[in-house]
C-alpha cells in the first residue's frame, strides 16, 4: 500500500512493533506522505562540509564515578509491572 | 484577603503573605482546591491531584525557604514520587512514579509543594492538548478554544488561577506556545540548564523543563530553584547558576534586540502581527535598540524538527512494551503479539504516527537522506543564531503565528498543526533559551484571546530574557488581565 513516498506504513509499523488497523495504515500513509513531501525541501540545502550537530553546547565525554549507590529495591522496580511472579517480570514464553 | 482572592496571587506576593503569617500554607491549598472544584470541570487543566499529600506537606511547610509552602502544579510527564505519571497516555494510565524527578527534588528542597498533575498532549506530542488520551483541556479565555500545547494543562491552570505556578516541558515550543495562548509567562531554559532526570523522554536532544508563571519575577524564583547541574543527566551543563532575580528592574538602555526578517511570514494573523509590532515599539521606547537580523535557515526548521524529534521519539518510546510497567494487552499469544497489541491499544494516533515516521527516517537506506541531513541543517540553524547573537542580545518575534484556535479545527491535518510551531522550534534545535510574555489580545467572535511575544536569548542567558520580560511587563497591563471564568469568581 505504498503512497507518494518510499514509506510503506504497514511495513514500518511492523518494524516499530505497532499493530495498525488497515484503516489507520491508510490514513497514516496519506498524512505521512504529506509530511515527507514537505521535508523534501531539506534536499535543496547545501550541507557540504557541515558536521552533524548532535549537541548544541560543548558537553562531551561525560563520566561519573562507577560507584555503587542506593537505587530501587526489586520491589520498587516491580511496583508497576503488569505481571510479575517470584520477583521477576512475567512475559509470554519466548523459547520453545 | 479572602479565599476567593488568594488564587489570583503571583508567588512573590503569596510568599510575602505566608512569611508574614497572614495566611497559612494549608489555607493556600484550601483556596486552590475550592477554585479547582469551582472551575476545573469546565477548564479541565488537571489529570490528578493528591490532596492528602499536599495537606500533609502544607502542615510541615517552612515558609522561610525560598519557595516555602508554595504549591506548584506539575505537567503529568514529570515523575513525582507516589503519584500517577500518565503522560496523558492510556499506556501509562495506571503508572505510579517510584521516584522524584530532579526538578521535584529541588523544588521540595526549596520548600515547595508539588500539587496536582496537569494535562498535556500524549507524551507531549502536539500543539493543542487535544492529543491527550485522558481528558480535554479548554482555554480559560474561551472554552471553545484549545489552550495550546503540549503543556496546555499547566498554562490553563495558571491562567485560570487554578495554580499559582506550574512546570511544563518544551520540546518544540510546548511551554511557550500554550503560555502565549493562555496569556501567561512560559520560559524554556537553555538545553542542559535544568535536569531532565525524571522527565519522561520524548526527544532527548530537544526536551527541557521550565516554568509557566504569572510574572517574570515568578519565573526567576522557579529558575533559582530548578536550574543547575545534575550528575544523573549527562547532558546537564556544569555551569554556575546566577540569581535570576538580580537583573530584574534594570532598564533596557543599551540592550539590542533583533527582529528576524525571515519571521515576517505570510500566515501571521494580522492581530498577532499588530500586537507584536506594538510590543516592539514599546521595548524601543523603554530604551532598547531594535535592529533587523537574518536567520537564513528558518524555513527549514519545521522539517528538521519533525525528522529529529520523531527519530528520537521512536527510540525513546520503544521502552513501552507492556513488560516492565504500564498497560499490557490481554492474552498475548506470544511476545511479538504482546508488543504489537500493547502498543496498538496503548498509544494514540499522533504518537503512533510519530513513532512510524521516526522509525522510517532512521531505517537502513533512509538514514543519510533524512536523519543525517537533518542534523546537518540543524547545525546551520544553530550557526544562524550564533551569528545573530554577535549583533544583538536577544531576538523578538510572535510566539505563535495565531491566537488560540477552535477545538477540533486542526486535528485532521497534522502538517498544518506542525507548521504552527514555526517560531518556537528553532530554539530547541539550537539549544538556546526562550520566553513567551503576554503582549495583547486578539478579538475573535466577541471573545478576547491572548497573544504572546517571544524573546529568544543566547545559551545560558535566561537572566537577560527575564530582565527584558520584566521591564516590558512593568510597562504594560497585559499580565494583569484575568480570563472571565477566573475573574467572575474573584468578584463572587
Amino acid at each position: 500500500m505504498a503512497g507518494t513516498s518510499d514509506l510503506d506504513v504497514a511495513y514500518v509499523a511492523r518494524l516499530a512493533r505497532i499493530n495498525l488497523t488497515e484503516h489507520e495504515a491508510k490514513i497514516f500513509q496519506k498524512q505521512l506522505d504529506d509530511v515527507l513531501k514537505y521535508v523534501e525541501k531539506l534536499r535543496e540545502v547545501d550541507v557540504t562540509d557541515i558536521d552533524a550537530s548532535a549537541h548544541k553546547l560543548p558537553v562531551f565525554d561525560v563520566f561519573r564515578e562507577d560507584a555503587p549507590r542506593d537505587w530501587f529495591t526489586a520491589e520498587q522496580a516491580l511496583s508497576n509491572a503488569p505481571r510479575q511472579a517470584n520477583g521477576l517480570f512475567v512475559v509470554p514464553k519466548v523459547v520453545e | 484577603m479572602t479565599g476567593n482572592e488568594l488564587p489570583a496571587l503571583n508567588i512573590a506576593d503569596l510568599q510575602s503573605l505566608l512569611r508574614r503569617r497572614e495566611v497559612s500554607s494549608r489555607e493556600v491549598i484550601n483556596a486552590l482546591r475550592e477554585r479547582i472544584e469551582a472551575i476545573d470541570p469546565d477548564v479541565g487543566a488537571y489529570l490528578s491531584i493528591d490532596l492528602d499529600s499536599a495537606y500533609k506537606e502544607a502542615e510541615h511547610a517552612n515558609v522561610d525557604l525560598p519557595l516555602g509552602g508554595i504549591p506548584i502544579a506539575i505537567k503529568d510527564i514529570i515523575n513525582v514520587m507516589g503519584q500517577r505519571c500518565t503522560c496523558a497516555s492510556k499506556i501509562l494510565n495506571e503508572y505510579r512514579a517510584p521516584y522524584d524527578a530532579t526538578v521535584i527534588r529541588k523544588l521540595r528542597a526549596a520548600g515547595a509543594i508539588p500539587f496536582g498533575k496537569t494535562n498535556l498532549d500524549e507524551f507531549a506530542m502536539g500543539s493543542s492538548t487535544e492529543n491527550s488520551a485522558l481528558k480535554s483541556t479548554r482555554n480559560p479565555w474561551d472554552l471553545s478554544c484549545v489552550p495550546g500545547g503540549s503543556s496546555g494543562g499547566s498554562a490553563a491552570a495558571v491562567a485560570a488561577d487554578e495554580a499559582f505556578v506550574a512546570l511544563g516541558s518544551d520540546t518544540g515550543g510546548s511551554i511557550r506556545q500554550p503560555a502565549a495562548m493562555c496569556g501567561v509567562i512560559g520560559l524554556k531554559p537553555t538545553y542542559g540548564r535544568v535536569s531532565r532526570f525524571g522527565l519522561v523522554a520524548f526527544a532527548s536532544s530537544l526536551d527541557q523543563i521550565g516554568p509557566v508563571t504569572k510574572t517574570a519575577r515568578d519565573a526567576a524564583l522557579i529558575m533559582n530553584a530548578i536550574a543547575g547541574h545534575d550528575a544523573q543527566d549527562s547532558t546537564s551543563l556544569n555551569e554556575p547558576v546566577p540569581d535570576y532575580g538580580a537583573s530584574l528592574g534594570r532598564d533596557l538602555r543599551g540592550v539590542r534586540l533583533g527582529v528576524p526578517k525571515e519571521y515576517m511570514i505570510e500566515g501571521i494573523d494580522p492581530q498577532v502581527r499588530a500586537a507584536v509590532d506594538a510590543a516592539t515599539q514599546q521595548l524601543d521606547s523603554l530604551g532598547a535598540e531594535i535592529v533587523e537580523v537574518s536567520l537564513p535557515s528558518t524555513e527549514y526548521a519545521v522539517a528538521v524538527y519533525y525528522i529529529i524529534a520523531t527519530a528520537e521519539a521512536s527510540a525513546n518510546l520503544a521502552r513501552f512494551d507492556g513488560v516492565r510497567y504500564g498497560f499490557r494487552a490481554e492474552n498475548p499469544k506470544d511476545v511479538l503479539d504482546l508488543y504489537g497489541r500493547t502498543r496498538k491499544e496503548g498509544f494514540g494516533s499522533e504518537v503512533k504516527r510519530r513513532i512510524i515516521l521516526g522509525t522510517y527516517v532512521l531505517s537502513s537506506g533512509y538514514y543519510d537522506a533524512y536523519y543525517l541531513r537533518a542534523q546537518k541543517v540543524r547545525e546551520l540553524i544553530r550557526r544562524d543564531f550564533a551569528s545573530a547573537f554577535e549583533k544583538v542580545d536577544a531576538l523578538i518575534s510572535p510566539t505563535s503565528p495565531v491566537a488560540a484556535f477552535k477545538i477540533g479545527e486542526r486535528v485532521a491535518d497534522p502538517l498544518q498543526m506542525y507548521l504552527a510551531d514555526i517560531f518556537t522550534i528553532a530554539a530547541n534545535l539550537a539549544g538556546i533559551c526562550g520566553i513567551s510574555v503576554p503582549c495583547g489580545f486578539a478579538q475573535l467572535d466577541g471573545q478576547r484571546l491572548p497573544i504572546g511575544l517571544q524573546l529568544l536569548g543566547k545559551p545560558l542567558d535566561e537572566a537577560r530574557l527575564l530582565q527584558i520580560a520584566h521591564a516590558y511587563e512593568q510597562s504594560t497591563d497585559w499580565h494583569k488581565a484575568r480570563p472571565p471564568i477566573a475573574s467572575s469568581l474573584q468578584r463572587g
